[in-house]
């Protein structure tokens, strides 16, 4: 039995017709053009294809809008951070081998620093402006974490580095803990900056050894910041100059877009 | 399951299927999750969790990592209290109760099998078979679990607890993508569901 009524809506008492009502239903809700045309381009990719290949060039308020955005996420993630809450650490045995290298060149162009002309620079809202040789650092107290460094692209190793705790190291240099920025410049070029409640926190460690031998080159020599509290690429290799400010001093991959806070 | 359909409610008046809160709410969520599900697939290829499995990048959203990252970490604010939004408004209006309960499996078997068989009616929109409850509070459930998911990949040292739950720092990774791939299930039914039955759509943009 079919229905000659376009009207006719289907009932439980005949369900066959459900069928021919759902179709003449259809058909009629879509033969109106404009709304067979909004049915197409809501249903169609064409409006997902409008969102893809939306990169950050392409509009200059997009862009400032995702910055403000990201700036107010480093708020939060400086709301959210304990500075009691350690990361968790692991055993010799769980360790990544080998660990990654990782920079923005090839493992061939990684500096390599002269040790025995090395001198660290101190600067900035700092009580002792002197430098620092290899063998003055390395008689600091020692300290030793095996933590998991987690790269903004997902993958994660587990590492274990030696040196020392950098929240003594800025109170033996008198630094100002109520400035907000701790800077670092690296001698690949790159830099990084960090917020002063990671750089006190008790796992903030400036080391100088990767599992027990001095750090090679590929993951820093001479020396590297490690925080488990911040992803990767927030932990300055190769460090050459330390600096404490109030002027936001940026960061090699914040500067292109990336988080400033970088918190795990 | 045997009420009587009326047509259109009591005469001169339009009876409102969908409330306005729910309409808004309804294209904020879909915006939101459309965002963090094609910048999502460019931070996964920057590292894929299934070796060999990458997503076309002309699909994805962001032109390269730094990018997605932002999109996705903007979008999530919105998909955050907007679902927060739609919870608690459901709760209190009483709405999730008269959408969603009684439910029960014998129902869902029993609408499915009608479904299937072309016997499904629609002709009141305004009530929800027992299939449209289970996959509706499926995918509810599914963005709690992505947003849970999204906050040890995001903070695993800063949320321990969930991270514990989710069973490390890598499993919520592969926690997070298997959701995806549901709430994505999800969304080619659903829309496939709508063009079945377009009046729905028209429904969720103006109510009636």
């Amino acid at each position: 039995m079919k229905s000659d009524e376009p009207g006719r809506k289907a009932s439980l008492i005949a369900p066959e017709l459900d069928r021919e009502s759902l179709l003449i239903d259809a058909r009629r809700e879509l033969k109106m053009p404009s709304r067979r045309l909004f049915g197409k381009q809501l249903i169609s990719l064409g409006g997902l294809a409008m969102l893809t290949g939306c990169s950050l060039s392409d509009n200059k308020s997009v862009e400032t809008f995702l910055a403000r955005v990201s700036r107010l996420n480093d708020g939060v993630q400086g709301w959210l951070f304990d500075p009691n809450r350690l990361a968790p650490t692991y055993t010799r045995a769980e360790m990544t081998r080998p660990f990654p290298f990782n920079a923005f060149y090839g493992v061939d162009k990684a500096p390599v620093v002269d040790g025995d002309d090395f001198r660290l620079k101190v600067s900035g809202l700092v009580a002792s402006r002197r430098t620092w040789t290899l063998p003055e650092l390395y008689a600091l107290p020692h300290a030793e974490q095996i933590t998991r460094h987690i790269c903004v692209e997902g993958w994660s190793a587990i590492g274990r580095w030696g040196g020392t705790p950098f929240s003594e190291f800025l109170k033996r240099v008198g630094a100002d803990t109520s400035a907000k920025y701790v800077g670092f410049k690296c001698a690949d070029d790159y830099y990084e900056s960090i917020d002063m409640a990671t750089a006190l926190h008790p796992q903030t460690l400036l080391t100088f050894t990767y599992d027990g031998e001095t750090l090679p080159v590929k993951y820093g020599y001479p020396m590297k910041l490690r925080m488990p509290t911040k992803l990767g690429y927030k932990n300055p290799k190769h460090v050459m100059e330390i600096f404490v400010t109030n002027t936001f001093p940026g960061g090699y991959w914040v500067d292109q877009g990336y988080n400033w806070f970088g918190g795990s | 399951m045997t009420a009587q359909h009326s047509h259109d409610g009591s005469p001169g008046h339009a009876r409102t299927i969908q409330p306005i809160w729910l309409r808004i709410s309804h294209w904020l969520n879909a915006v939101a999750v459309v965002v963090m599900i094609l910048s999502g697939w460019r931070i996964y290829d920057a590292s894929p969790v299934f070796k060999g499995f990458m997503i076309p990048l002309g699909i994805t959203m962001g032109g390269w990592l730094g990018g997605a990252l932002q999109w996705h970490f903007a979008a999530m604010w919105l998909l955050f209290f907007n679902g927060i939004f739609y919870l608690v408004m459901n709760a209190v209006t009483g709405r999730f109760a008269r959408k969603f309960l009684p439910l029960s499996p014998r129902a869902v078997l029993n609408d499915l099998r009608l479904a299937l068989t072309g016997h499904l009616t629609h002709d009141d929109l305004s009530r929800y078979n027992a299939v449209q409850k289970l996959a509706y509070l499926v995918a509810i459930v599914d963005l709690v679990v992505l947003v849970l998911s999204g906050l040890v990949i995001w903070k695993s040292v800063q949320f321990p607890l969930l991270r514990e739950l989710m069973g490390g720092y890598d499993r919520a990774r592969v926690v997070h993508f298997c959701a995806m791939a549901l709430i994505v299930g999800f969304i080619v039914v659903h829309v496939a569901m709508v063009a079945l039955v377009p009046r729905s759509l028209l429904t969720m943009i103006r109510g009636r």
